[in-house]
């Protein structure tokens, strides 16, 4: 048994596991507030990843500049969004939602893969050193950027849901909507931020990953992985995201260790998550902090 | 959804009992023209040359795993986002079947569906207790331990290398051209869609029907609601291995990449275009489907002469028309083309009153 390799990855597992939490979190963000379940979330990440590597490539801004201007255009992009594509399909029913955000992920999947093509690219370098050397742990510096992004991005949600205008409107209108629009609240705008602000953190994750592993449309995977951690947390809980993300990370690292250890199955990085998501649905469908739907006739 | 397939009748057809109610056929008219659509469509090899055929195949296992998913998801109200994994069992089994056993094609086209429906029967079980989003995604979670199983399985698919599916055979008479392999979906097409549609006749198609409108009524009429949600997986997945077992010996190499999560999307944008919860959608749905790609493959061809960027941009454009396709729909038309050509027929019988 190799001790190194194990600890390597259970860091490895909470570092990519936080990111799994935004991502998740947005998510999250975007079915509590409009009901709405995204499965363009990954598409989310590949946008802005791409924006921002094009900015920086293409039009070689610095980053300081280039990081901006790709939020600001996300910000746009998610209330067009919501706009144009969900907006009309209020009150439809789950299947037509869930199918729209299908039909956005396809769209934007292949749109990406056909300017940009299939192959990965590299982020220009953004910092000095590739990685350091923590406890005898070799980390890539944009992993440590990407957990310390994450908290800080935890933390802004914390502070936005619990004192700020728009969040708490935000929360009256997941609770109910029609109670929060006769108090005065516009749902429409409510549900224009929801979508602005989960395009505007998933679009830091992307830029996150991009610079780990380099742009590809393999970035758009995030948003499948997303379920198993929803799953896990409950849907509808943001507290859940970041436990479930956090879980699914080490554990998805977990089956890769056990896999190359003894099993020499293959792939398990990739299934194991969704082996757990089955199990999970079997026992505890509405996840670890879910609210169960109670159903009145 | 499609409750008003009997709504408007020509002057002279009237119903007196329940029996003449629940026809397959809501009109002599409609017998007619089906039939008279059946004949023309045993006559076509004569006249269309193998590209119009093989687009006509396609439109048909394509059609039939189609009208096993709408039958999950328009008529019992459930959502699977797995039916590529159940269309690519199938087509693995049947190869196997054959393979492994020395089985004819003949009697592996539904042995593979049963497989199939064995396996969906299987995947049903959480739907018995989760719905709606739940079983969305549960159901993508089976869509990948599938596809992983076939990357795995060598000795069911042939792993990385695919497997090997002979043409159908009938003592000792190959079907192994267009032409030919035409009569054979041909047969299964008419049967798989008779029996859908006589399915939504029976107890179990109306229980469906009651699932999907008001899942807690169906419970309390006395309609086990475990059961008939497993039921229509199983009956859903059937189909989908049917559709399979087609398709592998058609083309006669199965292989596991093909069965993809797109393609699952693309069964759902068959059936959302088509209408859900309408048979004859089905049908026009897959059509449409078929037909998109290779009518972006036209217009390409048409404006990008010369220009190879366009060219190789082929792949995507197509994948970017379906999910614009799909978005569309949803948009203006949530309905689908069962319900356009509905309100044309109705159209043109009012003309010129528009009421």
């Amino acid at each position: 048994m190799n001790f190194e390799l194990l600890t390597q990855l259970i860091v490895n597992g909470l570092i990519v596991g936080t990111l799994y939490g935004v991502v998740a979190m947005c998510f999250v963000l975007i079915y509590k507030s409009t009901q709405v379940v995204n499965f363009a979330q990954g598409e989310f990440l590949l946008i802005g990843a791409w924006t921002c590597w094009a900015l920086l490539v293409k039009f070689h801004l610095p980053f300081w500049l280039g990081f901006p201007i790709t939020l600001a255009f996300m910000v746009i992009f998610g209330i067009v969004l919501q706009m144009v594509v969900l907006r009309p399909l209020i009150g439809e029913p789950i299947i037509s939602v869930i199918m729209v955000t299908i039909g956005l992920s396809m769209f934007f999947q292949s749109l990406m893969g056909w300017i940009f093509g299939v192959y990965a690219k590299p982020f220009p370098r953004v910092f000095e050193t590739e990685s350091i050397n923590l406890l005898g742990l070799q980390i890539q510096t944009a992993y440590i950027m990407s957990l310390v992004i994450s908290v800080v991005i935890m933390i802004g949600f914390y502070y936005f849901f619990k004192y700020s205008r728009l969040g708490l409107a935000m929360r009256a209108t997941a609770f109910d909507q029609q109670v929060a629009q006769s108090l005065g609240i516009s749902v429409k705008k409510v549900f224009a931020a929801a979508w602005a602000i989960s395009a505007l953190v998933s679009a830091m994750a992307g830029v996150v990953v991009g610079m780990v592993n380099g742009v590809s449309s393999a970035l758009s995977f995030f948003g499948i992985k997303v379920f198993p951690v929803v799953i896990l947390g409950g849907l509808d809980s943001i507290v859940g995201a970041i436990v479930g993300g956090l879980i699914i990370g080490v554990l998805e690292n977990l089956a890769e260790f056990v896999d190359s250890q003894w099993l020499h199955l293959g792939n398990m990085y990739t299934i194991a998550p969704f082996y757990a998501l089955v199990v999970i649905l079997m026992i505890k469908p509405y996840g670890l902090f879910g609210t169960k739907d109670i159903e009145r006739i | 959804m499609s409750s008003s397939a009997h709504a408007r009748m020509n002057c002279g057809e009237f119903r007196s009992t329940y029996i003449q109610d629940t026809t397959i056929f809501p009109t002599p008219l409609a017998r007619r023209t089906a039939i008279a659509a059946v004949i023309f469509l045993l006559l076509a090899p004569t006249f269309l040359n193998s590209y119009f055929l093989n687009l006509g195949i396609q439109i048909g296992y394509y059609g039939i795993a189609a009208l096993g998913l709408n039958i999950v998801v328009g008529f019992t109200g459930q959502i699977s986002l797995g039916h590529a994994a159940f269309f690519g069992f199938g087509a693995f089994a049947s190869a196997w079947l054959n393979n492994a056993t020395g089985l004819p094609v003949f009697f592996c086209i539904p042995l593979a569906g049963a497989m199939t429906m064995a396996v969906g029967l299987i995947v049903g079980i959480p739907a018995g207790r989760i719905k709606g989003l739940y079983l969305a995604i549960a159901t993508l979670a089976s869509q990948y331990i599938l596809e992983d199983f076939f990357s795995r399985a060598d000795w069911f698919t042939g792993g990385a290398y695919g497997a090997m599916a002979n043409p159908f055979t009938i003592f000792g008479f190959e079907f192994n051209n267009d032409q030919r392999y035409w009569y054979v979906v041909l047969f299964y097409v008419v049967l798989m869609f008779l029996f859908g549609t006589n399915l939504l006749r029976t107890r179990d198609g109306r229980a469906f029907i009651a699932v999907r409108d008001h899942y807690l009524s169906a419970e309390i009429m006395g309609i086990n609601l475990t059961k008939y949600r497993i039921l229509s997986f199983g009956i859903s997945s059937f189909y989908a291995g049917v559709g399979g077992a087609l398709f592998g010996h058609y083309l006669g190499f199965v292989s596991a990449e093909g069965f993809t999560l797109l393609l699952s999307i693309q069964f759902l944008g068959m059936i959302i275009i088509g209408g859900m919860g309408s048979v004859q959608g089905t049908l026009m749905g897959t059509a449409f489907m078929v037909l998109l790609p290779e009518l972006m493959e036209g217009g390409v061809g048409l404006f990008g002469h010369g220009s190879s960027g366009l060219m190789q941009a082929l792949a995507y454009i197509k994948e970017m028309s379906i999910g614009l396709a799909i978005i569309l729909f949803l948009i203006f038309e949530p309905d689908g083309l069962a319900h356009r050509w509905k309100m044309i027929k109705a159209y043109w019988k009012l003309y010129p009153f528009s009421y």
